[in-house]
């Protein structure tokens, strides 16, 4: 494969549509981050309605598209090449971004370039953190996992064994009546309330090797909140009153806790210098005070990525597009369909030596 | 409980995520002192309650081991209210060190080995919790010693022997990631020697039932 050369070409955009957020970002080759707009879907009920949100992506990507090219004050004949978010995801959320992406490339005559979202959400957390080398903890709605570099690959050192933590405090939230608004995501809410408690109820904590175990944690915590609800338990049943906020703080704190100490054990393994902390969960600020803790005791620099780059975002897709296109990674139209479970250990990451 | 205290603490063997090992004495024997510290990032009630656990059950399953035939370090005292235990020391080699040296034949023999000892803890109801490379120490005459038992159960299911073959893979991968499926055919192998083919086949089928349930995950391609 020829390498290409940096000053051949300049930008990169790149679109993300794996769940409920469109995204579109443009980078330029050094690493500037040029534009980052996104959507995000909002279910009128109940979590991401596949069909409705593929529906919602195709809705909004032109006018998406047109912002960003707007914010970067570019035009898409100046572009060197389009990135696109090819898995893991929801099928028909990936495939509309899958589709404008081709369209894109065809149209424009631009190699296309078919992205890791997984690797892309720690590629952004090291361009926008500093992080060289780091033991990263990924934790979002779709992805709990804990990963570092090692011999050409990003290896997988713990994930979970069943649900994602993002998806654990969401459905946890929906059960207990929260909504999410714009701005505001159903985590961000149970963050909130967890403060106002200092009530640990006892929870299942399930860490099993290097992988952890949400579901059982999901449930009991569901149920505890219920039994507050249902006046018809006889009386033994109903052991204590416990408040919302004391089922959202331990449920953070059980959840959090088996996380850390997940990635505390992958730390001690593999003896990184640096914790990164990415994904949608990277936002709550109790998860960033635990995992420093943790960081500055193993003598380890704890860095977090920045909110807006937390979340499903473009211009990860953009960046992580931009060092495989430098590297002559390029994906072939025929080749470019999405990958709904495509492991982080399963991509060639040549631009770290 | 005095003498905890007073025995030094000579020599740090490893930090690792969850305890602290240190080298010591034990009336004149070479001795590892386990220390589980508080951690400061979780709540000191959840703190507490993981440590007590461990401390107490660690030694339990270690002693059960033996009765299943497999080798661990000898108990000589535990401290509950230090979370502190204090063993045998073990003198060998990491299994993690030494599949990397071996040519493939001795390599499998040694896997299978280790698949046998794994088969006699399932037999009797017991589940490592943490199987790793880095768990099981050879000593010289050849037999390989199990250790760090803190996430083990008494456990008869099949999920539970599972998940516990399931997070061996997981192990083999991330760390032998060059031939993870030469050791893991051969672990199954001596696995089945020891279980039988109706019993190990439950297992397997379970395995594949447990990495299903993963997400984004190769094996839930229908």
């Amino acid at each position: 494969m020829v390498k290409i050369k940096q000053t051949d070409c300049k930008y990169c955009l790149g679109i993300e549509s794996s769940a409920d957020d469109f995204g579109v970002g443009i980078t330029d080759f050094r690493g500037a981050i040029l534009a980052n707009q996104s959507e995000g879907y909002l279910p009128k009920e109940g979590g991401i309605h596949p069909r409705e949100a593929a529906r919602h992506h195709g809705d909004v990507a032109p006018s998406v598209l047109q912002q960003a090219l707007n914010t970067a004050g570019i035009k898409a004949h100046e572009l060197s090449c389009i990135a696109f978010s090819q898995g893991p995801g929801l099928g028909p959320s990936l495939r509309t971004g899958a589709t404008i992406a081709r369209a894109l490339a065809s149209y424009l005559d631009l190699p296309l370039v078919g992205v890791n979202h997984s690797v892309a959400h720690i590629e952004i957390g090291k361009l926008t953190t500093g992080a060289h080398d780091p033991l990263t903890l990924y934790a979002s709605g779709g992805n709990t996992l804990v990963t570092a570099y090692t011999t050409g690959r990003y290896r997988i050192f713990g994930e979970t064994l069943d649900i994602a933590l993002g998806n654990c405090l969401d459905v946890f939230g929906r059960e207990a009546g929260l909504k999410a608004k714009k701005g505001l995501p159903i985590g961000a809410a149970i963050e909130q309330l967890a403060q106002k408690s200092q009530r640990l109820i006892p929870l299942p904590y399930v860490v099993k090797g290097m992988d952890l175990s949400l579901s059982g944690l999901l449930t009991a915590a569901t149920t505890t909140l219920q039994q507050q609800h249902n006046s018809n338990l006889p009386d033994q049943i109903c052991l204590d009153d416990y408040s919302l906020a004391d089922v959202c703080y331990s449920l953070q704190e059980h959840a959090f806790s088996m996380v850390c100490e997940v990635t505390e054990r992958a730390l001690a393994h593999t003896e990184k210098k640096e914790v990164l902390l990415t994904g949608g969960v990277a936002a709550n600020k109790r998860l960033q005070t635990m995992l420093s803790i943790i960081a500055s005791e193993h003598n380890a620099q704890f860095s977090v990525v920045p909110k807006q780059y937390a979340t499903d975002n473009g211009a990860m897709i953009a960046w992580t597009g931009t060092l495989a296109y430098k590297h002559g990674l390029t994906t072939p139209i025929p080749q470019s369909m999405v990958k709904l479970r495509w492991r982080v250990d399963k991509v060639d990451v040549p631009w770290i030596q | 409980m005095d003498t905890v205290d007073k025995t030094p603490h000579t020599h740090l063997l490893k930090k690792g995520a969850e305890a602290s090992l240190f080298l010591t004495q034990w009336h004149g024997k070479d001795a590892v002192l386990k220390i589980r510290l508080p951690k400061s990032y979780r709540p000191p009630t959840l703190d507490q309650q993981i440590r007590r656990y461990r401390t107490i059950h660690e030694p339990q399953l270690m002693h059960h081991a033996k009765t299943a035939g497999v080798p661990t370090p000898i108990i000589y005292m535990i401290n509950v209210p230090q979370s502190t235990i204090i063993m045998q020391h073990i003198n060998g080699q990491q299994i993690k060190t030494i599949l990397n040296k071996l040519d493939p034949p001795p390599r499998h023999v040694l896997c299978q080995k280790i698949g046998q000892s794994i088969a006699h803890l399932h037999n009797h109801n017991l589940i490592h919790g943490d199987l790793t490379t880095s768990n099981m120490i050879q000593t010289p005459n050849g037999k390989i010693y199990f250790i760090d038992f803190g996430l083990g159960e008494k456990n008869n299911e099949l999920e539970a022997q599972g998940v516990d073959l399931h997070l061996f893979k997981r192990a083999l991968q991330s760390t032998h990631f060059n031939f993870w499926e030469d050791c893991l055919t051969n672990v199954l192998c001596g696995y089945t020697q020891i279980r039988g083919i109706e019993l190990s086949k439950k297992v397997y089928e379970k395995i594949h039932q447990i990495e299903r349930r993963g997400r984004y995950v190769e094996e839930r391609k229908p």
